[in-house]
């Protein structure tokens, strides 16, 4: 790296671009020169006005590149597979009601239990790799095995996406700018046809259709939610979706939740909405802080789940008819 | 006895992600006691104290609190000795964006959030340049791909640090922060000799001298000048 030109270096790895750019680096006048006489001509003075640390911005290119390399090779590497939970134990030190429970790719298994039971609690020892070292005392293993630290620590490349309860934007930005941005931070190569992918499959979750260029902070609650849960599923590099008690209005929740597992990812959703709750093949109860029981959904709960369907789908009808200002009428 | 620096701007979510983490601590029997540092106000040490956490604060009034960090950091220590402390934490709210308080071998971590703008990593120095650990706050109240996003551009400023996301108001990932903290090797009974880890600017202007009078003669010592281009000569 240290023998390279600037344009060598920017020809070999295209990110360090972003690297230059938030570090308030300008290196167009030193193309065909090394960063490091590009440090070296930056005078005492400057030094001093603009807080500059040579030997850290040339130590963090460094890690900075490897980081990058690392992140791009695993972006092609064959994943996460499978995602096992080992027991621990509940508040009052009891040994949970099982052993261990694997959740394989494409699955979808939801928690249940009251406030305050401990759902965030085991969400949180799954984004933690938790390896006995969490207060419930529980273990998760990836693909079977003990998982690698790397997953606590890298910053982007994290095991898990988790969507927020409340899916606010903050940022002035059009929903194109901001898939850019995004995209730009995972390193997607072809942006536009990503772009495009996540916009339709926003559309086909929400209500009504929005476009590139509506600014991120016009959408409503449900447009909000479907672009988050489209770009999480398409451009989110994360195998693993928490969903915490997602607010579900204003989207389609089966075709959300299918447009996550088709992308091979694992979800764990805690919940309290039956329809969401029985989607899921597993559900784990929590009590007390831990996992007292795993329960299958059973055959009946599937036919309840179709009749739980339908109601929402009247309701949904009517709300329709409503925003259309028709009048409704019974069936 | 352990020493931890936290600094990051003003409201980021430091002292919620103090009292968290600290709870944590707690459980596993270790004694923490904090030192705030600020400018002008702070209620600070009224949430610590309800915590039931031995507090000391310290305003740094005319001065830089930063460079009053320096000044007063050696009698902190004392201080958190005399508490018979097994953790002393130092809370210090960043102001210029200039200076900062970490000190070479001693654990530094920066608190900012989500909220304050994709453009604030770019903004910081050496607040968040050179601290060990980047907690990031306030991701509850956006999107995952807001959080992707900001967490990208921390790491590209400070690859180095361990990033972290912490929700100051649940304490989810607070638990996890404490296991990084605490090191049972580690004992300072002095921070005397200890360097900063980035020196502070050293000149002075008129106006941090007292002068209050505006005009090209009242301007000595370390003086800058806008740079409006020359267009209109
Ligand atoms: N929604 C949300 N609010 C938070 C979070 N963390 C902190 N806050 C809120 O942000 C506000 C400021 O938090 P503090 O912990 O006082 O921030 P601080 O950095 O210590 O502030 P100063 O010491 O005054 O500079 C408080 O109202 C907190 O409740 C978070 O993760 N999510
Ligand atoms: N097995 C456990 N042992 C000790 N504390 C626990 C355990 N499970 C949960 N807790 C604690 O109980 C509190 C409430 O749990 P939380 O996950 O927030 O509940 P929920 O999301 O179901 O409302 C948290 O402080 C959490 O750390
Ligand atoms: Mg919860
Ligand atoms: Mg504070």
């Amino acid at each position: 790296m240290n023998n390279l030109t600037i344009e060598e270096l920017l020809d070999k790895y295209p990110f360090v671009t972003g690297y230059f750019d938030e570090n308030k680096i300008d290196v167009s006048k030193y193309m065909d020169r090394t960063f490091e006489e590009y440090l070296r001509d930056i005078s005492d003075e400057d030094v001093e006005n603009w807080a500059i640390d040579k030997d850290k911005l040339l130590e963090d290119l460094e890690i900075y590149i490897e980081q990058m390399v690392e992140f791009l090779g695993i972006e092609e590497e064959v994943g996460v597979n499978s995602l096992t939970i080992l027991s621990g134990y509940d508040k009052s030190g009891i040994k949970e009601g099982f052993d261990e429970i694997t959740i394989n790719k494409s699955e979808i298994i939801s928690i249940v239990g009251p406030t305050g039971s401990g759902k965030s609690r085991l969400l949180a020892d799954i984004e933690w790799t938790a390896m006995g070292d969490t207060p419930t005392g529980r273990s998760i293993l990836i693909n079977g095995q003990q998982p690698d630290k790397k997953w606590r620590f890298s910053s982007n490349n994290k095991l898990v996406a988790q969507l927020s309860q409340n899916m606010n934007f903050v940022m002035d930005l059009t929903v194109e700018e901001f898939l850019e941005l995004h995209a730009a931070s995972r390193l997607v190569e072809d942006v536009e046809d990503t772009i495009d992918r996540i916009i339709e499959g926003a559309n086909n979750l929400a209500g009504e259709k929005f476009d590139l260029n509506t600014p991120i902070t016009a959408l409503s609650g449900g447009q909000s939610r479907a672009l988050m849960i489209a770009d999480t599923a398409i451009l989110s590099s994360s195998p693993i979706v928490l969903i915490d008690e997602i607010e579900n209005a204003g989207i389609d929740r089966k075709k959300a939740l299918e447009l996550l597992i088709s992308r091979d990812k694992i979800v764990l959703m805690a919940t309290h909405d039956p329809i969401l709750a029985l989607m899921a093949n597993k559900r784990i109860v929590i009590k007390n802080g831990g996992i007292e029981k795993i329960i299958d959904t059973s055959d009946e709960e599937k036919k309840l789940l179709k009749e739980l369907e339908k109601i929402d789908k009247t309701i949904q009808e009517k709300r329709n008819l409503l925003r259309d200002g028709k009048k409704l009428s019974i069936i | 006895m352990n020493l931890i620096i936290f600094s990051g701007p003003p409201s980021s979510g430091k002292t919620s992600i103090i009292l968290k983490t600290i709870d944590a601590l707690k459980k596993r029997n270790i004694t923490v006691g904090v030192v705030k540092f600020d400018c002008l106000y702070t209620d600070d040490d009224i949430l610590y104290e309800k915590a039931g956490i031995p507090v000391k604060k310290g305003l740094s009034g005319s001065l830089c609190p930063d460079h009053f960090f320096a000044s007063n950091i050696e009698e902190v220590v004392q201080w958190g000795l005399n508490q018979n402390l097994d953790m002393l934490i130092t809370e210090s709210a960043g102001l210029c964006n200039r200076c900062s308080p970490y000190l070479k071998d001693i654990k530094g971590v920066c608190v900012i959030d989500n909220l304050s703008g994709i453009n604030t990593p770019k903004k910081i120095g050496p607040m968040l340049k050179s601290a060990d650990i980047v907690v990031i706050t306030k991701g509850d109240i956006v999107s995952q791909a807001e959080r992707e996003v900001f967490a990208s551009k921390v790491n590209s400023v400070n690859p180095k640090a361990l990033t972290m996301h912490i929700n100051g108001l649940t304490g989810q990932g607070a638990y996890e922060l404490s296991t990084l903290l605490y090191d049972e090797e580690q004992q300072i009974d002095s921070v005397q000799g200890m360097e900063l880890r980035f020196p502070m600017p050293s000149a002075l202007c008129s106006y941090c001298l007292g002068e209050t009078r505006i005009g090209e003669a009242y301007q000595m010592g370390n003086i800058r000048k806008i740079d409006l281009g020359d267009e209109h000569e």
